[in-house]
């Protein structure tokens, strides 16, 4: 089941240079929220803020409180423990391509000392099949490596790998934006089928995006979160007149 | 004179404008008219391409010389000679196995203790190193390579023999003298401080050449393992290693390759004793030490035969394993991982 997200105050900083100012935010459990605003305002950075991979980076630093479930993780989790239970897709696919599909998709099991070859089995099936890849890859799970397949199957690989590892939260930064329409199409459809059981949180260029698979919707610019609200609403009636300019395709 | 409105200034030649246009003509005609251009340019492609062809000219006529050179030795012993150890000038008898047996246990007892190290330091400076360190600390590496190899061999005789003499071989002697690897007088000379030397000779050329492979590793591999929880080793292992793995065994068997051509420092410390023995301890001798103790006294024919016939081998096994590591090396750089499965 998805739990839900309280943030409180973040600040990041890239070096010297500030990324994020205080931003607050509350995430619904089993609901997805989308993040939009134009390139370099900082959304990706917000949700790698969410799985502690925004300090993997070399100088960057990070303030605040996350509430994750149960778990404050800037206090007392480590990242390990939580970045098992917060699960991330990339921009762009990353398969292991060393790995054979199903191992791809074991990966993170084998990471958490898992090694009942039968349950393997049976969780490699269920998240191939969550991502809609199964019936594509079935034939050819030890054979294929992850790399040889086409860019959309790669990113519903990531996601099953990521799905395989039974996350509370998924979060997912930019994820079709390296698909075709047909691949984000099918990729949009899960995230829709995927809210059910996880809570997501995804980072779109994409406004039509945002309005197809996410209820709340937040607006960053600059660092900032300007406006967050149902989407429908951040579509519609923003309150903010920076939101209504963004959204209307005035600038960004 | 017309009615301009306003009237040029005549000089009574022609017109400014032509005159600039005149000049621009003038200046652009030497290099119009000269006609070598392209006759140096034919010749500059020909130089060029003698210099390529002479490479390769140069190798052909090692192998031809080797080839022709060791004829007699062949015709002499046949296959016989890379499986005898009995290497008698006096009685015209030669067998070289001892010596390949002492190029190889020597280099791969320096793989054996390179490998980690080099590995290691290569993980190290790409995947944890503060970025000050970084520079100097693969500079120094780096360095390691550009010393002479007959000052490492000076410094293996008057440092570390004595050091493994007095320390190093009783304490193995003591703990692992059972395996029999460790036995007999600790000389310190012997194939342990060979392998030791040139291990630290081998350490540069791998961990810069892992180092290079690891650097193209691309960062979402990282960021892949890392965000399903890897730990840094976990991450460093499936996330790293793991894609480089290929390009890491190339620059093994390039260290490989140096070691076994290395002839000077090893020559120094390896005690230059055609024998096999099973301890560590014992001396052996190598291809490359022989041929360069042995060739100024060559007197006899066949002696001499055998010693280029020895050349030859250790010249072939050298080409192939360097140029097999150069393979792996270039699949890896040029963005074509060598998959295991794909």
């Amino acid at each position: 089941m998805g739990v839900e997200i309280k943030v409180e105050k973040i600040n990041a900083w890239y070096g010297k240079t500030q990324a994020l100012f205080d931003i607050d935010l509350d995430v619904l459990a089993n609901h997805a929220t989308a993040l939009i605003g134009p390139s370099g305002c900082g959304k990706s950075t917000f949700i790698r803020c969410l799985n502690r991979m925004h300090e993997t980076l070399p100088g960057a630093r990070v303030t605040g409180r996350v509430q994750i479930g149960d778990l404050d993780i800037y206090k007392g989790t480590s990242a390990t423990q939580l970045r098992r239970r917060v699960g991330m897709v990339f921009q762009k696919p990353n398969p292991f391509p060393s790995m054979s599909i199903y191992d791809n998709v074991a990966a993170g099991l084998k990471l958490n000392g898992f090694s009942n070859r039968k349950q393997t089995d049976e969780i490699v099936e269920t998240a191939l099949k969550s991502s809609a890849l199964w019936d594509e890859v079935k034939d050819s799970l030890h054979k294929q490596s992850g790399a040889s397949l086409s860019g959309g199957q790669q990113q519903r690989l990531c996601i099953a790998r990521a799905l395989a590892v039974q996350p509370e939260v998924l979060l997912m930064d930019e994820p079709c934006s390296a698909l075709d329409p047909i691949s984000t199409g099918k990729v949009e459809e899960l995230i829709f089928q995927l809210k059910s059981k996880y809570t997501i949180v995804i980072v779109t260029h994409n406004m039509q995006q945002a309005g197809r698979v996410a209820e709340f919707t937040g607006f960053f610019l600059l660092g900032r979160m300007i406006e967050f609200d149902k989407t429908e609403r951040i579509f519609t009636n923003p309150s903010d007149k920076r939101t209504e300019d963004y959204v209307t395709g005035r600038f960004g | 004179m017309s009615n301009q409105a306003v009237p040029h200034p005549s000089f009574g030649g022609p017109e400014p404008d032509s005159v600039a246009r005149e000049q621009v003509k003038t200046a652009a005609n030497p290099l119009l008219g000269f006609s070598g251009g392209e006759g140096a340019d034919t010749a500059f492609r020909f130089a060029m391409l003698a210099c390529a062809v002479g490479v390769v000219a140069l190798l052909g006529l090692i192998v031809y010389q080797l080839v022709t050179g060791s004829q007699l030795s062949w015709h002499t012993f046949g296959w016989k000679f890379f499986g005898s150890s009995d290497w008698n000038p006096v009685e015209d008898q030669f067998g070289a196995f001892p010596f390949i047996y002492g190029t190889l246990v020597s280099s791969f007892l320096a793989l054996a203790i390179a490998v980690p190290l080099a590995v290691g330091v290569a993980v190290f400076i790409t995947e944890m190193c503060p970025g000050w360190l970084k520079g100097p600390l693969s500079f120094t590496t780096e360095l390691l390579a550009a010393i002479p190899s007959v000052i490492y061999g000076l410094w293996a005789i008057f440092v570390m023999v004595p050091l493994l003499r007095i320390w190093v071989q009783p304490f193995l002697a003591r703990t692992l003298g059972w395996t029999g690897f460790f036995s007999g007088p600790p000389y310190g000379i012997g194939m342990l401080a060979a392998g030791i030397i040139l291990a630290i000779m081998i350490i540069p050329i791998i961990s810069s050449i892992s180092r290079e492979v690891l650097t193209v590793v691309p960062q979402n591999q990282r960021e892949a393992a890392l965000a399903l929880g890897a730990t840094r080793w976990e991450m460093i292992r499936i996330g790293v290693l793991r894609n480089a793995r290929a390009g890491i065994v190339g620059a093994i068997i390039l260290g490989l390759g140096r070691a076994l051509g290395e002839t000077m420092a090893v020559t120094m410390v390896i005690g230059n004793r055609p024998e096999i023995a099973k301890s560590l301890f014992a001396p052996g001798y190598t291809m490359a030490s022989v041929l360069a103790n042995e060739f100024s006294e060559a007197t006899g024919d066949v002696y001499l035969s055998a010693l280029i016939e020895i050349g030859l081998a250790l010249f072939f096994v050298t080409i192939v394993v360097n140029a097999m590591a150069r393979l792996l090396v270039w699949s890896v750089t040029r963005g074509l991982p060598a998959r295991s499965n794909a």
